[in-house]
C-alpha cells in the first residue's frame, strides 16, 4: 500500500511556502527588535548603564588612572565600547532563555521553518542590541573629547573589528543561553564571567599596573587585543608598551584570530547544547 | 470503508535519564475524529504530543502523521498539523495581530490572506477589540483562544491540544469546547489531552487513558465506563415505612437491589434508560411516593480509580442522568 498523502483539509487550505532560512531569520529579527520599541528600557543595559560607566571612570576615577602618551578618555571609550560589544553575548543568552523558557521557541519549532532561524534571528537581533550601544557610546564619546583620528577607513575597520568580536561571543550566549533553565541563572552566570573578562584587561586602567602575574592575563585577554587594536586604528593612544605580551603587539591580527578561535570553540558546542535542548 | 488515519503512534518510547516517561504507547486517530488522552499530571501525554508533533525525538518508536513519518519527513508532518502547548504560546510583548502576523510571515502565507484569516479568527474567537493591544494584558481565556487562533492560522487538518482548557473558569472552558466541536464539524482531527475526565468524556470519540507512559485502557466514552461496572437505578422514598413494600416490587423486577434505610434509598442494577423506565411504571402504579428517581453511570472518574487504583485530579461524585417523577 501507498504511504497515504496529506489527507483532506478541513476548508480550503492556503498556499504554505515555507520561508527561506534567510526571511524566516529577518521574521525573527522584526519580531526581536520590536520588543525593543515596546520595551525601550531593554536598551538600559547598553545606553544608560554605559554612559554611566563612562561618566564614572571619566571623571570619577579617571584622574587617578596614569595613562602613559594618552589621554584618559580617549583612552577609555574604545574600552567600553569593547565591554558593550561583550555584552551581547548576555544579551542573547537572556532572550534565547526567555524564548526556551515561554514556550516561544516550541511554538517556532512546530512551523515548517529551519530551527537555525531561532539563533540567526536572535544573533543578529542581539548584534543590533549591541550596535545601537556603541553609537551612543561614540556620541558620548564624542561630547566629551574623544575623536576617530586616523581617517574614515581605519575608523570603519575598527567598528568591524567590534562587530566580529561580537558575533563570535555571540555562541558563547547561545551555549549559555542553551544549558540555563531561567533568566535569572543565565544573568548571575554571564555577570560573574563578564566582569573579570572586562575588568582584566587593559580596557579601564593599563595592565603595566598590574602585579606581574595579573597583568600576563589582562594582556592575553581577548578583550584587551580588541580594545588595543581599536585605540590603534581609532589614533586613542600610541602602541602597546615595549614590554607588553605580544598579543597587544599586533592587535589588530590577533583579535581577528581571537574571534575565530572563539567562534570554532563555541559554535560547535552552542549548536549541540541547543540541538539537545530541543530533542526533549 | 474506514477513513485513513490522521495520526499514529508507533510503539512510541521517550526516556529522560531514568525516568520512562513515555513507555511504548501505540493508537490510531482516524481522520475527522478526536482522541482523548487522558492521564493525571506526569502521565507522559504532554511527552506524547510533543514526539507527535516532532518537538522532540522518541528514544525509540515513531509516529506519522497525515501520513508523513514525524522522524523522516518532519517537514510534511510540521506543514499539516497546528498546535497548542500547555501553556499558551504567544508573544506577550506584541499584540494579538502582530502574533498572527508574525507567524504567518513563518508559514510563508501570502499577506493578504493573513490579514483577512487574522480578522476573521478575531470575530470567530471574540478577540476583534483587543486585536491590537499587547497579548500580555490578555485574560488567561483570552491568550487560550489567541494561540488556539494562532494554530488554526494555516488552516491544519490535524490540530494537537496540550490540555487546552487547564486553568481556564468554567465559562472560558465551555466556550473554547463549543469551538472545538465546531472545528471538529468541519473535519479538522483534534488530538488533545487533558485531566479532565469530564472534558474527555464531552468532547472525544475515543480515549487512551495514559498512566506512567503505558496505555491502560482505550475505548469509548461509553466503553470505558462499561468496564468500571454497570449502571444502576436509584430510587428514593419519601416516607420510610414504604421501604419493604418497595423492595419487594424492586426485587420482582430487577437484580441485586440493596436497601440504604437512613437515606431512603433502593439501588438495583439496569441496564440503562429501560429499565429507568420500568421501574418508574411499577411504582407508578404501586401508589408509593417517590422524591427521586434516577439513573447513576459510573464517571470516567471511576473508571480511572478503577484502571489505576488512584484518582485522577479533579475528582467529580457520580453523574446523575435522573429524573424526578
Amino acid at each position: 500500500m501507498t504511504a497515504v498523502q496529506a489527507t483532506r483539509a478541513p476548508a480550503a487550505r492556503p498556499p504554505i511556502s515555507p520561508p527561506s532560512l534567510l526571511r524566516a531569520s529577518s521574521t525573527i529579527v522584526w519580531r526581536n527588535l520590536l520588543h525593543i520599541r515596546r520595551m525601550p528600557e531593554m536598551l538600559l543595559d547598553v545606553t544608560v548603564q554605559s554612559v554611566m560607566f563612562v561618566l564614572l571612570f571619566a571623571y570619577v576615577f579617571g584622574g587617578a588612572i596614569a595613562v602613559r602618551g594618552a589621554d584618559y578618555k580617549e583612552f577609555l571609550l574604545p574600552g567600553i565600547m569593547v565591554q558593550t560589544m561583550v555584552f551581547s553575548s548576555a544579551i542573547v543568552a537572556m532572550g534565547l532563555t526567555n524564548d526556551l523558557q515561554k514556550g516561544i521557541v516550541d511554538r517556532f519549532k512546530s512551523l515548517p521553518i529551519a530551527r537555525s532561524a531561532v539563533l540567526v534571528g536572535r544573533s543578529i537581533s542581539s548584534l543590533i542590541h549591541s550596535s545601537i550601544g556603541v553609537a551612543v557610546m561614540a556620541l558620548t564619546g564624542l561630547l566629551i573629547g574623544w575623536r576617530i583620528r586616523n581617517g574614515v577607513v581605519d575608523g570603519v575597520l575598527a567598528f568591524l573589528l567590534l562587530l566580529l568580536f561580537g558575533f563570535a561571543l555571540i555562541w558563547l550566549g547561545i551555549w549559555v543561553g542553551s544549558m540555563m533553565r531561567t533568566v535569572e541563572a543565565v544573568q548571575g552566570f554571564m555577570f560573574t564571567v563578564m566582569f573579570p573578562l572586562t575588568f582584566v584587561a587593559n580596557t579601564f586602567a593599563p595592565p603595566e599596573s598590574m602585579p606581574a602575574w595579573l597583568r600576563a592575563i589582562a594582556e592575553w585577554n581577548p578583550v584587551s587585543a580588541v580594545t588595543q587594536a581599536c585605540r590603534e586604528l581609532w589614533g586613542n593612544s600610541p602602541p602597546a608598551a615595549p614590554d607588553a605580551a605580544w598579543p597587544l603587539q599586533n592587535p589588530v591580527a590577533v583579535s581577528i584570530a581571537w574571534s575565530v578561535i572563539l567562534t570554532a570553540v563555541f559554535a560547535p558546542l552552542a549548536v549541540s547544547a541547543f540541538r539537545r535542548r530541543s530533542r526533549d | 470503508m474506514n477513513a485513513a488515519p490522521a495520526v499514529e503512534a508507533i510503539d512510541l518510547v521517550k526516556h529522560f535519564g531514568e525516568t520512562r516517561a513515555v513507555d511504548g504507547v501505540s493508537f490510531v486517530v482516524p481522520e475527522g475524529s478526536v482522541l482523548g488522552l487522558l492521564g493525571p499530571n506526569g502521565a507522559g501525554k504532554t511527552s506524547l504530543v510533543r514526539m507527535l508533533t516532532t518537538l522532540s525525538v522518541p528514544t525509540s518508536g515513531t509516529g506519522r502523521v497525515a501520513g508523513f513519518d514525524i522522524l523522516r519527513q518532519p517537514t510534511e508532518v510540521r506543514r499539516s498539523l497546528g498546535l497548542t502547548g500547555q501553556a499558551a504560546t504567544v508573544d506577550e510583548i506584541l499584540t494579538g495581530r502582530e502574533n498572527l502576523k508574525l507567524i504567518g510571515s513563518l508559514y510563508g502565507l501570502p499577506r493578504t490572506f493573513v490579514r483577512e484569516a487574522t480578522e476573521r479568527l478575531f470575530a470567530r474567537f471574540d478577540l476583534t477589540d483587543a486585536a491590537d493591544r499587547m497579548a500580555k494584558t490578555y485574560s488567561g481565556g483570552m491568550r487560550r483562544r489567541l494561540d488556539l487562533a494562532v494554530s488554526l492560522l494555516a488552516a491544519p487538518p490535524i490540530l494537537f491540544l496540550d490540555e487546552p482548557t487547564t486553568g481556564l473558569d468554567p465559562q472560558s472552558r465551555s466556550g473554547l469546547w463549543a469551538v472545538l466541536r465546531e472545528l471538529v464539524s468541519e473535519g479538522t482531527t483534534l488530538v488533545l489531552t487533558t485531566q479532565y475526565l469530564e472534558e474527555a468524556d464531552h468532547l472525544a470519540d475515543e480515549i487512551v487513558v495514559v498512566d506512567k507512559g503505558r496505555v491502560i485502557a482505550a475505548g469509548t466514552p461509553t466503553q470505558l465506563k462499561d468496564q468500571a461496572g454497570r449502571a444502576s437505578v436509584v430510587v428514593t422514598l419519601t416516607h420510610a415505612a414504604d421501604l419493604d413494600r418497595a423492595a419487594e416490587l424492586m426485587n420482582s423486577c430487577c437484580q441485586e437491589v440493596h436497601v440504604e434505610r437512613g437515606s431512603r434509598r433502593l439501588t438495583a442494577q439496569a441496564g440503562g434508560l429501560g429499565d429507568m423506565t420500568r421501574i418508574a411504571a411499577v411504582f407508578e402504579t404501586s401508589g408509593i411516593e417517590l422524591d427521586d428517581l434516577g439513573l447513576a453511570r459510573p464517571s470516567l472518574d471511576d473508571v480511572f480509580l478503577h484502571l489505576t487504583g488512584h484518582r485522577a485530579e479533579d475528582a467529580s461524585d457520580l453523574t446523575n442522568e435522573g429524573v424526578t417523577p
